[in-house]
């Protein structure tokens, strides 16, 4: 039975219905491959004692009533939310069980993973690198066949860039797209929870089940996520190719495997349009500031009052964002910093706006470079930031990214970044799943 | 810019961050980097007049139904924090003054 963690969600679902397999088993192996290689991988914080529907991998962040939320924080360590996320009790309605909750850098805030207070979680393709992050766990747990699918979350990236690095499909929703009530605010006005998963096919059907209006978020839209038919071909769809993401930073081989999958959508009948978002080098910074200042509104909730520990047991990483937000909605510093960075942010949606008026998506790479070794950047905060160069536009602008498997370099995985208008997941998952399946990379399995 | 040790203190107060003299050099030194970096959006903001962007889901004012529905217990709202008599325990205000 040890093909059955192997399967995709949907693959799943059908062995299940033609009773292939039970739920039992399904779900015994999957714990059998938990206890296999959790100490190894450092994937769950907290693994269920009961889980009897498909069994899923939740980020550390999201509240699921009667299991702890560390959050990957000591703050949180003995937290346990007393009720379910909204996207939690949207599974359970679908017929989704947790398997557990995933590692993830501190209150989701770190590229690599190595923020959190419980220990990295480390790459299944190479146990000496990082998965990436923030929702380390959740990649890694899909990566290890830990787990049919994972959710996670993404500010800046912490979806599509340890997805990419960890060699497997993570879908950014539009902002808006998804409710956020019941999982750890970082940055509202960026936060999005989106699937992990196996397959293309598999995100999409995910989203299916976790989007639309709720009445705890007012930030869902109203417009509903409609799927449409999966077309035969990529002819008439016109591939935008912006030159700022094949700059000056990205690694020759991740360069050389991206260019590669874009002749590959040209081969599958798309068109290939070169486009400009001349903005993108002051995205980092941008988002830098609106980030930290959201995340030090946030965060000034943990006073040890109605829950966790006092503000002493923060992290490095959480104490420096919280300092610089701070510092950019102070007295003096505010017009300079925050209303600033909000006025060039309309610039970089602006970027976006014009180039899908020649182009239906935007594709590039995901990261600049490969995972990269454990302890490499942590003590260098600017460059780590800078390895989110691709994936915080689309953050700030608001717009759908998903994170497509497309190659390796030297072993290690590289994603492809495929970024949609607001609210068009549709094509964005049909361009993807057209290009899965020409191309197959999902085949490929870490030797663990 | 760069961030003075005295400021990195001060921002710390204000955030109520407990922080070291120590990792006030730290912060002073990796926030300066950072600050440094940051500014270069001057460059971008002087390029043209735009609105500030807060929210890109241009959702306002959106309200629902004002009516009672399941909600957490009291007993589950205390349930993470320290409690007494059906309410939370915290520090007096004026104690530190």
């Amino acid at each position: 039975m040890s093909d059955l963690i192997t399967l995709s969600l949907l693959e799943t679902i059908a062995g299940l219905e033609k009773k292939d397999f039970s739920k039992a088993e399904l779900n015994q192996a999957y714990l059998e491959r938990i206890s296999e290689l959790n100490p190894k991988l450092n994937v769950y914080l907290e693994v269920a004692k009961k889980s009897d529907e498909i069994p899923a991998a939740i980020k550390d962040l999201i509240s699921v009533k009667g299991m702890k939320m560390t959050c990957g924080s000591k703050i949180l360590e003995n937290y346990a939310p007393p009720y379910n996320a909204t996207v939690i009790e949207r599974l359970i309605r679908n017929g989704v069980s947790f398997l557990g909750k995933t590692n993830l850098d501190e209150f989701a805030m770190g590229s690599s993973g190595e923020n959190s207070a419980y220990g990295a979680t480390k790459n299944p393709w190479n146990q000496g690198k990082v998965t990436g992050g923030s929702s380390s766990g959740s990649a890694a747990a899909v990566a290890a066949d830990m787990c049919v699918f994972a959710l996670g979350t993404d500010t800046g990236g912490s979806i599509r860039q340890p997805a990419a690095l960890c060699g497997v499909v993570g879908l950014k929703p539009s902002y808006g797209r998804v409710s956020r009530y019941g999982a750890q605010a970082m940055a509202s006005s960026l936060d999005q929870i989106g699937p992990i998963t196996k397959t293309v096919a598999d995100a999409r059907k995910v989203l299916e089940w976790i989007s639309g209006v709720d009445e705890f978020d007012s930030n869902v839209v109203k417009t509903p996520f409609k799927p449409t038919e999966l077309p035969k071909d990529l002819k008439g769809v016109k591939v935008g190719v912006p030159k700022e993401y094949f700059a000056q930073g990205l690694e020759a081989q991740v360069e050389k495997v991206v260019r590669a999958a874009l002749k590959e959508l040209e081969e599958l009948g798309a068109e290939l349009v070169e486009i400009s978002l001349p903005y993108t080098e002051y995205a980092v910074a941008v988002y830098y500031i609106l980030m930290s200042s959201e995340v030090s509104s946030n965060l000034g909730r943990y006073d040890g009052i109605r829950f966790g520990s006092g503000r002493a047991n923060f992290g490095a990483e959480a104490k420096r964002r919280v300092m610089l937000g701070t510092f950019a909605l102070s007295s003096g510093y505010f017009d300079d910093y925050f209303i600033k960075a909000a006025k060039v942010r309309t610039l970089i949606k602006q970027d976006f706006d014009q180039a899908f008026r020649e182009c239906d998506v935007i594709v590039g790479p995901v990261s600049p470079t490969v995972a990269w070794n454990l302890g490499e950047k942590i003590d260098d905060p600017l460059t780590m930031y800078l390895s989110d160069i691709y994936t915080i536009p689309a953050s700030l602008a608001g717009i759908p990214a998903l994170s497509v498997p497309c190659g390796f370099s030297s072993g290690l995985p590289v994603g492809l970044q495929i970024l949609g208008k607001y609210l068009d997941e549709d094509t964005i998952l049909n361009v993807g799943e057209i290009y899965e399946q020409a191309t197959n990379w999902r085949k490929e399995k870490p030797e663990l | 810019m760069k961030l003075t040790k005295d400021q990195v203190k001060k921002v710390a107060s204000l955030a109520n961050l407990p922080v070291t003299e120590q990792e006030e050099e730290l912060y002073s030194k990796q926030l300066s980097e950072i600050l440094d970096y940051i500014d270069k959006i001057e460059d971008a903001a002087a390029t043209k007049e735009v609105k500030p962007t807060f929210n890109v889901s241009m959702n306002t004012n959106i309200t629902r139904p004002d009516k009672v529905s399941i909600n957490l217990t009291q007993e589950e709202a205390l349930s993470n924090g320290s409690s007494k008599g059906g309410q939370f325990v915290t520090r007096g205000v004026f104690e530190n003054e």
